[in-house]
């Protein structure tokens, strides 16, 4: 066993499933102002320990992506999703 | 001497599509009156019911937010009514806050935020059937205990299904008489939380719902099976695709049976009156004037009630967030945020809630380009004047084997040609003025719900009252000082041409013949592009009273559409059409852009562009039909 990556939420494909561990918007290209888009994410559900699975890509680019967050289902883009990072699922080797 | 106390006022507040809609409609019933905040042009739902002590109680229906931390002029509203800010808004005197049951660890969160105001706060565990049914089991004591607010279940949508809710109402009523309630001018305190107090908030609700959830549910798998061919990247487009081509044909088909009924009615009814009143200048007001002209527009009522129920059965059932979660990428390539999708198709409506829907667009930039790109959206005004035109030139044939209809394709041309140039224009925007990064999309995708009969039934109600008082008051006032103008000054004695040659109508028709006749346009239509400027489908109206005052005898007897086909050639007709699509008259439209955008300039811009392309495309139009036919 190894222990699970950590990348960020942009970078998922569909079907994929992961725990986030931080947010992190540096390095977002974003309209909003500092603090904003991690202060959103958190009320969509995307917070530390929340359990993820990317159900949806769009078209075309698979962009933006349908992601299940607990109970419910968020829409967002990737450029967006970058600041979210997640834990994938241990895998056996 | 003690003054008399107003009735106690609530409020409904929750995330959107927790059902908060459906609940006040369950306790007001049509017991409510929609308007706008003073000063903004946010949605004002404001209801009544009679608890069951006997007690008057008023309710308002706030707009859904996630938090207090207003991100729109619309979450704005919902902060400053509940804190008390908002001019002319009474603090209300309790909040009843209205959750999804089924998503509870979302819906909390606010609930904690709002607690800490100190406001009397009743929690509504909505759709508590559906909870039910995934097997949810939640401890609502326990529940209350923890936050330390009355629970209740509520299932808006059943009979019955909020009696929980009215008794505990009384209840509060009872302990606000003893206590007080909130003095008027009243307002409270609330600091934005930061990052760090939402993730509080959130181990919070966790920590509450580790405790009172019993049983937790299966989740929405329905709703993921289904989103499995709706969100697919192929399937789902071309659903999309097929339900907004369904629209336009409806709009056509279910609406036929009742307007040809309205139509016989207005023929019933003028004839009565032509046997009851005596010859003269009243009777000629009346028919020529009101029921020629107004009933032209009333006659399109049935059509905008197929189209606002499609929108509103759309935005019921959770369909609308999935068709801009489709579409995001593709108008992304034109630099628009699929939030804007929204906008638009409120614009095949009416452009102008359509503008101020794009309110929900946060950044200026995109917001400017989608309010811009709203009036190339084909709205309701206008199919009037497409369908009249269409009625009179297009022959009514049925293509590959009965399933399409001809007149159903050529409106479908006349919308998909104004979305591609709104695309186009929105392109060109972007790529020169308006450039800079998108607003993020963050949007959450509901559970599909079946719509509710009563709720659409409401909604649509709503509509039919408003363009009903819009045909009883605007329109019938134009009307009237249309047929003053087509009706003085009178004929000169041994006058040979029709009597509204000789008026100020004509006058003025003749004078704007000679701009408009490059693109086919004769002085009637140049005459009804006029009060057209207040409202697109009177120019429709203007038509019927002109051409009811200038033909006689059997022309008179025959439709509108008849006397058109025979007195137009049809590139004045493909012309008018084209014109049409952009359509740059529309005063309500051009002010509510300089309302929302605050500035002169983008409205006068828009103007000018939309006249330019507007005759630029009727002056193609007809140059190439007249070439070609």
């Amino acid at each position: 066993m190894v222990e699970g990556l950590t990348v960020s939420l942009g970078r998922l494909g569909k079907g994929q499933k992961a725990e986030v561990v931080g947010l992190d918007e540096l390095g977002v290209v974003s309209t909003l102002q500092a603090g904003e888009l991690e202060r959103r994410l958190i009320e969509m559900g995307l917070v530390e320990g929340a359990h993820l699975e990317v159900l949806h890509e769009g078209f075309p680019g698979r962009d933006p992506i349908a992601v299940r967050v607990d109970d419910h289902t968020v829409a967002l883009r990737r450029a967006e999703a970058a600041a979210v990072l997640v834990r994938l699922p241990k895998v056996a080797v | 001497m003690s003054r008399r106390r107003a009735e106690p006022r609530l409020a409904l507040v929750g995330n959107p599509n927790c059902g908060k809609t459906a609940l006040f409609n369950a306790l007001t019933g049509s017991r409510q009156k929609v308007a706008n905040y003073a000063g903004v042009t946010v949605e004002r739902k404001e209801g009544l019911f009679v608890s069951p002590a006997g007690t008057r109680v008023k309710v308002i229906d706030l707009p859904g937010t996630y938090s207090l931390r207003a991100r729109s002029p619309d979450e704005e509203v919902t902060r400053d009514v509940v804190l008390g800010r908002f001019e002319g808004e009474d603090l209300p005197d309790a909040i009843v806050f209205v959750a999804d049951a089924t998503n509870l660890r979302q819906n909390l969160r606010l609930v904690l935020e709002l607690k800490r105001l100190g406001h009397p706060l009743i929690l509504a565990l909505n759709m508590m059937d559906e909870a039910e049914k995934m097997g949810l089991g939640v401890d609502s004591a326990r529940l209350s205990a923890e936050l330390g607010v009355p629970v209740v279940p509520t299932i808006a949508v059943q009979a019955g299904g909020v009696q929980a809710l009215l008794d505990q109402i009384d209840r509060d009523i009872l302990v606000a008489n003893a206590e007080g309630m909130a003095p008027s001018g009243a307002v409270c305190h609330w600091h934005e939380p930061s990052s760090h107090d939402l993730r509080d908030y959130h181990r919070e609700v966790l920590r509450i719902l580790s405790l009172c959830i019993l049983t937790p549910g299966r989740g929405h798998s329905r709703t993921r099976t289904i989103d499995r061919v709706l969100l697919h990247p192929l399937t789902g487009l071309l659903i999309l695709l097929t339900v907004l081509f369904l629209m336009f044909q409806a709009v056509f088909a279910w609406a036929a049976a009742p307007m040809e009924a309205i139509d016989l009615a207005l023929g019933a009814l003028t004839g009565w009156l032509d046997q009851a009143l005596p010859d003269g200048l009243a009777k000629s007001l009346v028919n020529d004037g009101i029921i020629a002209g107004v009933g032209s527009v009333v006659i399109f009522l049935p059509q905008i009630l197929v189209l606002f129920l499609f929108i509103q059965v759309l935005e019921d059932s959770g369909y609308m967030a999935r068709a801009a979660f489709l579409l995001d990428r593709l108008m992304g390539g034109v630099g628009l945020h699929g939030r804007a999708f929204i906008p638009l198709l409120s614009s095949f409506a009416c452009a102008v809630p359509g503008i101020m829907a794009a309110r929900t667009i946060e950044n200026r930039a995109d917001r400017i380009a989608t309010i811009m790109i709203a009036p190339l959206m084909t709205c309701s005004a206008r199919l009037p004047v497409y369908t009249l035109i269409i009625a009179a030139f297009v022959p009514d044939r049925t293509l590959v084997g009965g399933w399409i209809g001809l007149p159903g394709l050529v409106m479908f041309a006349l919308y998909a040609s104004g979305i591609l140039s709104g695309l186009l224009v929105a392109l060109v925007m972007k790529s020169f003025w308006l450039k800079g990064a998108r607003e993020p999309l963050l949007m959450e995708l509901p559970a599909y719900r079946l719509p509710r009969v009563r709720n659409v039934a409401l909604g649509l109600f709503d509509r039919a009252k408003a363009f009903l008082t819009r045909a009883g008051t605007t329109i019938f006032a134009l009307m009237v000082v249309v047929w003053f103008l087509g009706n003085f000054p009178a004929p000169p004695d041994g006058a040979t041409e029709p009597a509204i040659r000789y008026s100020i109508a004509g006058a003025l028709g003749y004078a704007l013949e000679p701009l408009v006749a490059p693109i086919g346009f004769n002085w009637q239509i140049a005459l009804a592009l006029v009060p057209g400027m207040a409202a697109r489908e009177v120019a429709v109206g203007v038509l019927g009273t002109i051409y009811a005052l200038s033909e006689s005898g059997d022309a008179l007897q025959s439709s509108l559409a008849g006397v058109l086909g025979q007195s137009w050639g049809l590139p004045t007709a493909l012309s008018l059409l084209a014109w049409y699509v952009f359509a740059p008259q529309c005063l309500s439209t051009l002010s509510v852009v300089r309302r929302e955008l605050n500035s002169r300039a983008w409205p006068a811009l828009m103007f000018v562009l939309l006249t330019a392309l507007a005759y630029g495309a009727a002056f193609v139009t007809y140059r190439l039909a007249q070439t070609l036919l």
